[in-house]
């Protein structure tokens, strides 16, 4: 353990909470489409890779980092839209197994698509320049850019909690995640609804891919990990929940990167061990509802 | 006003409708009674436009409902009180009373229509900022009736709305249903208290087995003990 400061721990613990910020930009969105649509949609690892290559994309036609951050998640939240739209509505009321395979096969075909037209192999992303080079945050210097992902998540995170807490589409949405009936019989047009949360989960995913970008480089098969990692967020924090996704999302992010740095070995399996031991102790995660599934 | 004609429905393969005609004109009250089972809550579902399968015609002002979804039918000033206090429990008072506005032209006067509603329902009042799953079955229903009333319907479709409620609060309901009334709301009230909805109603369809199978007055069903104890009793 020789080496092991508290300084160390600290920018781990400051790492970890970076990575937790791409986990809950994931999570937020399976979760809202989870909790108001009943989709489990296992294509949200491909919009993610989306994110980041459409921002890839973006960069190499000279399109600057900072529009990039507003036009990623429009572009990938559209192709998220024309998805719901026509895959998707067809196979409401058929049960939750339909669009689970439905995505499960679309994000194949997206990553194929993906190899066929910016080949298999990955690229890196330069960091923007703005956003280069290290800051003192008291414990040492750690790198500006994690910084900035920390803080776009936590805009994101207060623009949607004011959208749902504070907007009558906010309350047409906590109210038909509850019961989709209630809300048509008094006018809404719930289709209409389910279409742009969808849309939004893919937008913040294909956000989370650009913010990412930077941080890991790009390959077509970036979407997979993170999405299983995303899954055992929603779980932890419990489906259908945002307030829950978020702290399982940070949570996750400091689990892996404190074993990474104590037990780098055991970085992968740290977040599954944290899953069981959640579920075992209970079953419906941190602020789940109990019975979501029957 | 409310014209219902050989309207038919399905569950599944299951026909549980047949036939059923009805009609419902402006300023009345009219109620539908029969046993468990007999088809109430599928007819008034069908008429709000929550059935996969229906068939026949439903018209409201002449306009033709049938194959509409839900949401066009509230446009046209429909309101729908289902049978399980369906309020949204994780909301507080006022927010479902805003859910009942949000799709609504009348949401521009959102304050003044929670402020209408909070002196008509003064229980209501008192808690506009708890969550409603803090407040009783009765005050629930309350609830969920005003939410329905807020958007000024024309005609409201209540589904056993004193199922289960203490007599204080029923009394209440039904002295508020006559003021409805006489505000020139029309109603369409499903019913098991039958003697109570009956001293109400101007006129009621008895239901059997999916089939109308009795229409009068509500004073002459009310006497008419025969029918009641045919088609009512449980
Ligand atoms: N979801 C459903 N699936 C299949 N059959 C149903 C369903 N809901 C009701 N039914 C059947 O349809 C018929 C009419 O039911 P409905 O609920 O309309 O009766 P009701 O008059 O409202 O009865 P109650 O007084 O018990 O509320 C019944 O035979 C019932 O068993
Ligand atoms: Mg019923």
């Amino acid at each position: 353990m020789a080496g092991l400061s508290l300084e160390l721990i600290g920018l781990q613990l400051f790492a970890g909470l970076a990575l937790g910020s791409v986990y809950v930009l994931l999570a937020i969105g399976l979760s809202l489409i989870f909790g108001m649509l009943t989709v489990v949609n296992f294509a949200h690892g491909a919009f993610f890779m989306l994110g980041a290559y459409v921002g890839l994309w973006l960069l190499s036609i000279g399109v600057n980092f900072w529009i990039c951050l507003v036009a990623v998640p429009l572009i990938v939240g559209g192709f998220g839209l024309a998805v719901e739209r026509t895959l998707i509505r067809p196979l409401y009321g058929r049960g939750i197994d339909y669009p689970l395979l439905l995505t499960f096969g679309l994000s194949y075909i997206i990553v194929e698509l993906v190899r066929i037209v910016f080949g298999k192999s990955g690229y890196p992303v330069a960091t923007p320049d703005a956003l280069q080079g290290a800051v003192d945050i008291g414990v040492g210097y750690f790198p500006l850019y994690r910084l900035f992902v920390m803080g776009v998540t936590a805009l994101i995170l207060v623009g949607l909690w004011l959208f749902l807490e504070r907007t009558r589409y906010g309350l047409i949405i906590r109210a038909g995640a509850r019961d989709a009936q209630i809300v048509r019989v008094l006018g809404v047009n719930i289709s209409r609804v389910w279409l742009m949360v969808f849309g939004l989960g893919c937008g913040i995913a294909g956000l989370g891919g650009l913010l990412a970008a930077p941080l890991q480089g790009v390959i077509p098969e970036m979407g997979g990990p993170i999405l299983a990692e995303a899954f055992v967020v929603t779980v932890v924090g419990g489906m259908g929940s945002l307030m829950g996704a978020v702290l399982a999302g940070l949570l996750v992010g400091v689990v892996v990167s404190m074993t990474s740095l104590f037990a780098p070995e055991m970085a992968k399996v740290a977040i599954f061990a944290l899953m069981a031991v959640v579920l075992l102790i209970r079953p419906q995660g941190f602020f789940g509802r109990a019975g979501l599934m029957s | 006003m409310l014209r219902v004609e050989k309207l038919n429905a399905w569950y599944g393969a299951s026909h549980v409708l047949q036939d059923v005609s009805l009609e419902v004109n402006r300023g009345e009250i009219v109620c539908l009674i029969g046993r468990n089972g007999a088809g109430k809550t599928t007819t008034i579902k069908s008429i709000m436009g929550l059935m996969e399968r229906t068939s026949g015609s439903v018209t409201f002002e002449g306009h033709e409902l049938l194959g509409r979804p839900a949401h066009e039918r509230f446009a046209h000033g429909l309101a729908y009180v289902p049978e399980e206090r369906r309020i949204v429990t994780g909301l507080t008072v006022r927010e479902n009373l805003r859910l009942g506005l949000v799709s609504s032209p009348n949401r521009k006067k959102e304050a003044e229509l929670i402020d209408r509603t909070a002196e008509i329902f003064p229980r209501l009042a008192e808690r506009l900022d708890q969550t409603a799953i803090t407040m009783s079955g009765g005050e629930q229903q309350m609830l969920a009736i005003a939410r329905a009333l807020i958007s000024d319907p024309k005609l409201v479709m209540l589904d056993e709305p004193s199922e289960g409620i203490m007599p204080v609060l029923v009394d209440e309901m039904f002295e508020l249903f006559q003021n409805l009334k006489a505000g020139g709301t029309t109603i369409l009230l499903v019913e098991q208290n039958v003697e109570l909805a009956l001293g109400v109603a101007d006129r009621a369809y008895v239901l059997d087995q999916g089939s109308v199978v009795h229409h009068a007055t509500g004073a002459a069903l009310l006497a008419d003990a025969e029918i009641q104890e045919r088609y009512c009793s449980v």
